[in-house]
């Protein structure tokens, strides 16, 4: 077997690990008490996101009735996530 | 003023109406959504909004856009406010233009109803009990961690 240094080893990520911004608006920005923050995730879906976000924030509840963008498009909870994408969380919307 | 806009200043109704106008149409419709005193049960002093302007921008175009498509009108418009509003201010107003009055109404009420469901913006309501609220989203956190004011 042949082994390397610790500092020479490829800088691959791990397997299935996925780097993605996430941005928080309104209820959803107060529960967290942030605007948005970096997660390096398994995540393949903004449900799937969502669901670590819970865990990772007390406050934060359900998402019923609630949209996700990535990328400043509107998408759906099943879209799939890529590396680098920048997911967008809305609260159940109230214009008008 | 451009189709859709997002905008923080009070809403001027006379230019508004002048973007609608058109020799070929003989039918104008406008929607005006008022800040109101009272939601469900409690005493609203004053509200606010949060746009997300980047993506409300674009999908209120294209709202828009499929109003026009849909019910063939010649010119449809929208602004709506962000920010804190008083009572009776104007949120949003909606405008279409068309030939005939049936298409003007129909196109009309699509872009309200559409914009509500869809547009990035949301709504809190600031109470006569001092509390404030975003509307809709009581579900979305934990009871008691909604009552600072971000």
């Amino acid at each position: 077997m042949k082994c390397i240094a610790w500092e020479d080893r490829p800088s691959v990520k791990v397997p299935g690990m996925i780097k993605i911004s996430v941005r928080y608006f309104a209820a959803f920005r107060e529960a967290t008490g942030i605007e948005s923050e970096t997660l390096e995730t398994p995540a393949q879906t903004p449900a799937e996101l969502f669901s670590e976000c819970i865990t990772l924030h007390g406050s934060l509840r359900s998402r019923t009735a609630s949209l996700v963008a990535i990328n400043d498009e509107m998408a759906d909870w099943e879209t799939p996530l890529n590396d680098g994408d920048e997911v967008l969380f809305f609260p159940p919307v109230a214009g008008g | 003023m451009k189709r859709f806009e997002i905008t923080a200043q009070a809403i001027d109704l006379e230019a508004f109406r002048a973007l609608l106008i058109s020799q070929s149409c003989g039918a104008c419709v406008q929607f005006e959504g008022w800040v109101r005193d009272h939601n469900e049960g409690q005493k609203v002093l004053r509200l606010e909004y949060e746009v997300y302007a980047p993506l409300a921008v674009k999908e209120g175009n294209r709202i828009l856009d499929q109003a026009m498509e849909r019910f063939g009108v010649e010119n449809a418009c929208a602004v709506h406010r962000s920010g804190l509003m008083e009572l009776s201010e104007v949120a949003v107003l909606v405008g279409v233009s068309s030939p005939h009055r049936g298409a003007a109404f129909d196109a009309c009420r699509y872009i309200i109803d559409q914009a509500k469901l869809r547009l990035p913006i949301w709504k809190k309501e600031h109470y006569e009990s001092g509390e404030a609220e975003w509307v809709n989203c009581r579900h979305c956190y934990a009871a008691g961690d909604h009552h600072h004011i971000g």
